[in-house]
């Protein structure tokens, strides 16, 4: 066993790359991804490893990309598909959608769609339009597609792993602004959780956040200010799967604590943090000692990034959330 | 820049191209074309010369066996019509028109190539070997196509318009990557065929596909059955210039056939595939035919054209074409014509009657292949399904 320090970025190619040596099958698709290595370098030196055949620069079309990923996977592949940003997924949404999410069922059974659909997600970096989007919902709503996002460097090495062994399509969401975040990982043993699996970062007894992604940082940043604050002893979830949800992690937290907040980049009106309000509220109501809010995105389109820091959850708005559910 | 340069810019059709015809009836001069409107072999000019050597192994059994694919087809189509008019259908897309288009292509293709058909492509499924029985009953709504596609190298019916194109061109793709093209051996070498229509051809899927598909060199036949009417909308709502003309703008050669010439789309999909399978890279190929029907038994094909056109192409029609051919060159008698006849009623009868007798498919399935892994929802609400149907029982 050997314990390496690395950045998400490095821990996606790690995972890429040691999914690659395992199936001859696997193959990376998208604009960029080959010499260039992305453009946040997440497929760096791959093609030059693997060759042109298994990580092909693409036209530069979103559902071609997706569209060609189906036939390869029809015909025995497993293909790895990067979208360069967030916003950049709509050209593809048919494709995903109508497609990518239904083949298995349409076909009763006989057919399986092993994709892996990889999107750079969220904001906090500065940018320009249509690069700081979070619309896992869309996703996590269509049935077929499994999502999931990764927080650590550990997760993203697995989790890539895992959602590339999946013989479902996965969404992938990587959080782009904490992809130079560093972590430890355990090389060469077997993964810590399962996909799907939601894991307690930090015990607490007084109130639950439910996040992913970039907010897992946030969340746990808020825990720790409470607690240095003689504050509310703060649990906080980290979700790691956004379909299936890991409802008995969820549910056994809540239970504990009786109040529940969500955090998430996405804006809250019909998203990720409504869906977890409303089962939190079915299958915990009797634990319950204040309604589950929810600290997310406003609800207009996102913002230019000269506001980004006040439209994306901070630690003062989930701080504030917290006193909220505490004062009921 | 000077006058001179501007002079030099070509223009955007291919200078050995004549501009479409008007007339909606004529192929114009491109068109490759074998057997005419009333069965006569035509000659080979220079366009269809080239094809010619496609048809030295059509024997007098070829002929008669394709002219039974055609009226097989045909009947199982008018079958469908009638089962949807009879209730038993929630809809059905007639061929009706397109039979040689279809079963040219379909019969050109080696049981390795793969065909990814929109929802009209009844033809290509019975020479691919799919069971009619099978698409009525995805029609019927007792699922969504269920016949196994790896197992004829048929995709299922993809509905939504372009789609399609992208999944054959990606199968292609990695055809290329097996190595299964190129290698002269005609077992192994594999082409891919992409079916849409002349709708089709302004969606963004099936554009990306051709620039794909060319980018990649690979090994897929495009075939757009022109059959000149998208619902309600003719060719000059979706199309300056045709499809085989833009072609040449990908990077590929295209090809316009008569689509109602059996003779013509075999020996022409024949070349294509043999294109694609060697490692030459993609053809499109434009079958210039005529959608004789309404679009879906939904729609009312009165209220936009007119009976004349429809008339007009009735004279072209590709099953009495090759009959008379047939019949003119002494290769069927009557008899003949009366067993195939009867062949086709007993065909119907069976499709008719075990699409009455199809069961509906029990509830509680709608739940399964959601997922190829389990998936916690998904078995939480097959449970309390099952539960509230359970309900009922004990009242």
């Amino acid at each position: 066993m050997t314990t390496q320090k690395m950045t998400i970025a490095k821990a996606l190619n790690a995972g890429m790359r040691k999914a690659m040596e395992d199936d001859p099958k696997v193959v990376l698709m998208g604009e960029d991804v080959g010499k260039l290595g992305g453009v946040f370098r997440v497929t760096e030196h791959l093609q030059k490893d693997f060759g042109e055949h298994r990580v092909v620069d693409t036209p530069l079309a979103e559902s071609g990309i997706l569209g060609t990923a189906v036939g390869m996977a029809l015909r025995g592949y497993r293909p790895v598909v990067e979208i360069q940003f967030d916003g950049f997924v709509y050209p593809a949404f048919d494709q995903i959608v109508s497609q990518v999410a239904k083949m298995h069922y349409r076909s009763l059974g006989k057919i399986r769609l092993p994709l892996v659909i990889r999107i750079p997600y969220g904001g906090g970096i500065g940018a320009v339009e249509h690069h700081s989007e979070s619309n896992e919902a869309y996703f996590a709503h269509t049935a077929g597609l499994r999502v999931v996002t990764c927080a650590t460097p550990e997760d993203a090495y697995w989790m890539m792993q895992q959602a590339v062994a999946s013989d479902d399509p996965v969404v992938f969401y990587e959080p782009k602004r904490r992809y130079h975040e560093r972590g430890f990982i355990e090389l060469g043993e077997a993964a810590p959780y399962e996909l799907h699996e939601a894991v307690v970062r930090r015990e607490g007894t007084d109130v639950t956040l439910l996040t992913y992604g970039p907010m897992v940082k946030v969340s746990l940043a808020a825990a720790q200010a409470a607690e240095l604050e003689d504050g509310p002893d703060v649990e906080v979830v980290d979700l790691r799967s956004l379909s299936p949800l890991d409802l008995d992690v969820i549910t056994a937290s809540v239970a504990k604590t009786g109040r529940c907040v969500v955090v998430n980049e996405a804006q809250t009106f019909l998203g990720m943090s409504s869906e977890l309000a409303a089962l939190v509220q079915q299958e915990c109501f009797y634990h319950l000692e204040a309604p589950v809010l929810r600290v997310g995105g406003y609800n207009i389109p996102y913002p230019p990034s000269r506001h980004e820091e006040h439209f994306l959850p901070d630690l003062d708005r989930v701080l504030h959330a917290v006193d909220a559910a505490l004062a009921y | 820049m000077s006058d001179d340069d501007v002079a030099q810019v070509p223009s955007s059709a291919p200078a050995t191209h004549e501009p479409p015809a008007t007339d909606i009836t004529d192929g114009g001069p491109d068109m490759v074309q074998f057997l005419d409107a009333d069965g006569q072999r035509v000659e080979p000019g220079t366009v269809s010369e080239p094809y010619a050597a496609y048809l030295d192994d059509v024997d007098d059994e070829a002929l008669r066996s394709l002219y039974r694919d055609l009226v097989l087809v045909r009947r199982v189509d008018s079958e469908g019509f009638a089962l949807q008019r009879q209730g038993e259908l929630g809809l059905w897309p007639s061929l009706l028109g397109q039979e040689a288009a279809q079963v040219g292509a379909g019969r050109a293709m080696r049981t390795q190539d793969y065909a990814f058909p929109g929802y009209r492509e009844h033809g290509v499924a019975w020479c691919k070997g799919v069971d009619p029985l099978n698409l009525l009953g995805m029609f019927r709504g007792v699922n969504h196509g269920g016949w196994d596609s790896a197992e004829h190298n048929f995709h299922l019916y993809t509905i939504v318009i372009g789609n399609q194109m992208l999944h054959a061109t990606g199968y292609a793709m990695g055809v290329q990557r097996d190595g299964d093209v190129g290698t002269g051996d005609p077992e192994r070498d594999t082409a891919v065929m992409a079916f849409t229509g002349d709708g089709g051809t302004a969606q963004g899927d099936y554009n990306e596909a051709l620039v794909f598909a060319a980018v990649a060199q690979a090994p897929v036949v495009f075939f757009v059955q022109n059959n000149h009417w998208a619902i309600s909308e003719p060719n000059d709502r979706q199309f300056v210039i045709p499809p085989y003309q833009r072609a040449r703008g990908f990077g590929f050669p295209g090809v316009r056939v008569d689509g109602n010439d059996v003779l013509a789309t075999y020996a022409v999909t024949r070349a294509a595939l043999e294109r694609a399978r060697s490692g030459q890279g993609p053809t499109l190929i434009e079958a210039f035919t005529y959608r004789m029907g309404a679009h879906t038994t939904s729609d009312d094909p009165t209220k936009y054209r007119i009976a004349a056109e429809v008339d007009a192409w009735r004279a072209k029609d590709p099953v009495d074409r090759l009959r008379k051919h047939l019949v003119a060159q002494g290769l069927v008698d009557d008899q003949w014509l009366a067993d195939l006849d009867a062949e086709a009623d007993t065909l119907a009868d069976r499709i008719r009657r075990e699409c009455q007798q199809m069961p509906d498919p029990p509830h509680e399935e709608m739940f399964e292949h959601v997922y190829a892994e389990p998936h916690p929802l998904v078995e939480r609400e097959a449970a309390a399904f099952a539960a509230y149907m359970a309900g009922f029982d004990e009242d």
